[in-house]
């Protein structure tokens, strides 16, 4: 018998924080942030104003919403194209439920529930039937639409009481909107959510190697139903907003929102195929596209142009690192 | 008479294995030779010589006596070297005719493929074997028995003079395997030499004019089938000598730890009953193919059983997920270690607490401190190579990915393990590094199914084994029964010798 040899140790972590920080995706979105910020105040004399800012945020809060949870769902693997259909769907519920007379509460009650079903439908099309979840999306993107069209057709719903107003457009101190507010903590949540729990290791696992991650106990279809239910909720409570800042409900409201938050999700480094990505990086990539917007909007830059830059954007900071890895 | 093809001292290395050491093989006219060899023989690797995917590290090879190289599969094909294997790749959406003539089809004036010579050919091909399929089918819409005639006919679709079918009655019916049988006879009139590749004696007496036989990468044997019987090609598969050394153990078995009885499956198994004890290695080994892993992938909560009963220390447990089986304690550790073991693209250190997160977790909120500290215990007693904790799993070389997997179990602290194939590709040395922490588990009262398709490892290890044979047990052997002429024999399904 040969004797073993003493175990060797094998450190934790190959590199230090700091190194770890400075190679990641984050810090260049975090450079890019900064350049788009040092621009826009030398473009534009009413870029730095608190209150320009502050309108600023509005756009991106409500997709950025979404984005966190769609951002879980494509780490796992999956996609959900049908968002801003759900967005759609749920204020007409909400403008159903006014109709009926249902009182504040009641009306942030249905939009977040229909929001919450439609995930679950999706969610059982994909995890409990296994059926490929762009097709499903696809799919229920026209369906949860087209029923607002039926209920709606060229109508709008409008005349929200006034106490529906403070959702998208209420400040909670100052300049900081409610809407900034639930930004933030649910940037907080989802961060937790992802990189805090066993719920969010699960969801890595999945992304990288479902049948491994199946065959390391991990209920797959579980995790990924929870996944469209979270986008389903988050679709819901964006719609919620959205309603409110509008004040009215037409059917094409939100239309090509769900490619604006699969930009999002992207630019902030998730892999569109799954497995890598994280939330700092979603929430990046928001403030980075609202900047742009708003830069652009203040130079009375026409609509078209700015979803070049965009898509130019999203490519170049996509081909960045491979670019550099190349030489 | 001349063989067609000659082979000398043939030998192919891969890192840590020798799959072919001085080999010969003769290939004769109008005679179909059977290559006999237990699984990791070297059948595969000489079959994959002559067809140009692997080159040789020394040895010749000769065509009608003139030497003869292929550096390639196209050099093999034009040469008229032509296999048939156990699962053709075919096209479900192209259609007969495109599938026979894919990569070679006749081409006419500036170059474009030839349709009509395409489908004449086609039919030829088809004819000449016997089979009534139209060229112009789509394949996705033929039967498997068809299917197989087409991939036969695309073999044939070279000027072959050499046809290798390797295992081809593996997934045929028994009406099938008699057409299969005429068209080796049709074959063997057009003057074609054939090997032959089977496991089934009973078929390899039926059809082979002649043996040739391998073990452990070696040449053994040769002759005509009509001079020798079963009991010496047994004998001449198995050898004597087990030269591989396993551990010393201290058997201690002790209570029954888990307890299966009819589990059945629609496709796949049937009637499997078994009792596993503490401090046990169970050996399950059976052909490829006989249902042996999924019985286990079935006792792990992959697949639902359609009928029996697992009771798991004294109490019956429907397992119907693999988070169940982790829960009752039953872990498996796959044999596709790409597909279904460790997590790649996920640090060592979460592919390791992966089954564990409850134990490094406070109210579902991962402890980091407590990850690292499980993951280091557990790579330490499996003495992991690796530059650091946080590097990529993918990083690892085989062995030591099947560490990590082994390791992400043990921290589960099981019942029992299952080990499907668990030295499969990987060097001597991580084998006889395997086989002594099996020992040790084992010692350390973990009950082991050790589910294996080499003899020496399984009559080395196992303190019983089972052999399972076209979905069933057909035997269980332990003490002096444990031979390997016993094993091959009930594998194969002859009769058991007295």
């Amino acid at each position: 018998m040969t004797t073993p040899a003493p175990p060797r140790l094998i450190p934790d972590r190959l590199h230090g924080r700091t190194t770890r920080a400075l190679r990641s995706w984050e810090a260049i979105l975090v450079a890019v942030a900064i350049a788009v910020f040092i621009a826009n105040s030398f473009l534009s004399p009413y870029f730095l104003n608190a209150w320009n800012l502050s309108d600023a945020t509005f756009n991106f809060t409500e997709k950025a919403l979404i984005a966190f949870a769609m951002a879980m769902l494509i780490i796992a693997g999956e996609i959900d194209l049908s968002v801003a259909s759900i967005i759609a769907l749920a204020s007409t519920a909400m403008g159903l439920a006014m109709t009926a007379g249902a009182g504040v509460p009641v009306i942030v009650a249905t939009g977040i529930a229909t929001g919450v079903i439609c995930g679950a439908i999706n969610g059982f099309l994909v995890a409990g039937l296994g059926l490929p979840s762009i097709v499903v999306t696809i799919g229920t993107m026209s369906l949860f639409r087209g029923v607002a069209f039926i209920v709606l057709g060229d109508q709008a719903f409008t005349g929200y009481p006034p106490g529906l107003a403070y959702f998208g457009q209420g400040y909670v101190w100052w300049v900081i909107s409610f809407e900034l507010v639930l930004f933030a903590l649910c940037a907080v949540i989802y961060w937790a959510l992802l990189h805090r729990t066993t719920f969010g290791r699960a969801v890595y696992a999945i992304g990288n190697n479902a049948t491994a991650a199946q065959f390391s106990g991990i209920r797959v279809a579980r995790v990924r139903f929870i996944l469209f239910l979270l986008t389903g909720l988050m679709s819901g409570i964006a719609a919620v907003c959205l309603t409110s800042r509008l004040g009215s409900t037409r059917p094409s409201i939100a239309t090509g929102w769900e490619l604006e938050v699969v930009t999002m999700v992207v630019l902030g480094g998730v892999n569109i195929l799954g497995g890598s990505g994280t939330i700092p990086g979603v929430v990046l990539a928001a403030i980075i596209m609202g900047l742009v917007t708003f830069g652009f909007g203040l130079l009375n830059v026409p609509g078209i142009v700015m979803s070049i830059f965009l898509g130019a954007l999203l490519i170049g900071v996509i081909a960045l690192p491979r670019l550099m890895r190349r030489k | 008479m001349q063989p067609v093809l000659r082979l000398r001292g043939i030998s192919k290395s891969f890192p840590g294995v020798k799959a072919l050491s001085d080999v010969q093989l003769d290939l004769y006219p109008g005679q179909v030779t059977a290559l006999i060899g237990e699984n990791g023989a070297g059948k595969s690797t000489i079959v994959k010589v002559l067809t140009g995917i692997y080159q040789p590290d020394a040895g010749t090879i000769e065509i009608d006596g003139r030497a003869a190289r292929f550096p390639s599969a196209d050099a093999a094909a034009q040469a008229g070297v032509t296999a048939i294997h156990q699962e053709t790749v075919l096209f479900d959406e192209l259609s007969v005719a495109e599938n026979i003539w894919l990569g070679h089809a006749p081409r006419g004036r500036f170059g474009l493929i030839n349709r009509a010579a395409m489908r004449d050919g086609a039919r030829r091909l088809l004819d000449g074997i016997g089979a009534k399929i139209d060229p112009d089918a789509r394949l996705g819409d033929l039967g498997i028995a068809s299917r197989h005639m087409v991939a036969i006919a695309r073999a044939l679709s070279i000027e072959a003079r050499v046809v290798i079918l390797d295992e081809p009655t593996a997934a045929l019916s028994h009406k099938e395997i008699q057409e299969l049988y005429e068209l080796v006879e049709t074959l063997k009139a057009q003057g074609k030499a054939i090997l032959f590749i089977s496991h089934k004696f009973d078929e390899i007496f039926r059809i082979a004019d002649r043996y040739t036989v391998f073990r452990d990468g070696q040449f053994v044997g040769e002759g005509a089938m009509a001079e020798v019987n079963e009991g010496q090609l047994v004998q001449m598969m198995v050898g004597r000598s087990v030269d591989q050394i396993f551990p010393v153990r201290d058997r201690n078995i002790g209570a029954p730890v888990l307890t299966v009885s009819g589990y059945s499956h629609p496709t796949e198994f049937a009637d499997i009953g078994f009792t596993l004890h503490r401090g046990e290695i169970l050996g399950f080994y059976g052909l490829v193919g006989a249902g042996r892993s999924e019985v286990m992938q079935a006792l792990f909560g992959i697949t639902t059983p359609s009928k029996g009963a697992c009771k798991i220390a004294g109490q019956v447990r429907v397992i119907r997920s693999t988070a169940e089986a982790v829960e009752a304690g039953i872990v498996y550790v796959p044999e596709d270690r790409g597909r279904q073991g460790a997590v790649k693209g996920l640090p060592i250190f979460q592919n390791v607490t992966l089954p564990s997160l409850g134990a490094v977790s406070r109210a579902g909120f991962l402890r980091m401190a407590d990850e690292f500290s499980l993951a280091r215990d557990y790579t330490q007693r499996l003495d992991l190579r690796a530059a650091a904790l946080d590097q990529d799993v993918g990083l690892l070389s085989g062995g030591n990915q099947q560490k990590v997997v082994i390791a992400k179990w043990l921290a589960t602290k099981p019942r029992v393990i299952i080990l499907d194939e668990p030295t499969k590709g990987i060097d001597i040395g991580s084998k006889a590094a395997v086989h002594a922490f099996m020992a040790e588990l084992a010692a350390q009262g973990l009950a082991i199914i050790m589910v294996s398709s080499e003899i020496p490892e399984v009559l080395g290890m196992s303190d019983r084994v089972i052999v399972m044979r076209e979905g069933r047990i057909v035997d269980e052997v332990a003490g002096d029964r444990m031979t390997p002429e016993t094993l091959v024999r009930a594998a194969a399904g002859l009769a058991v010798a007295a």
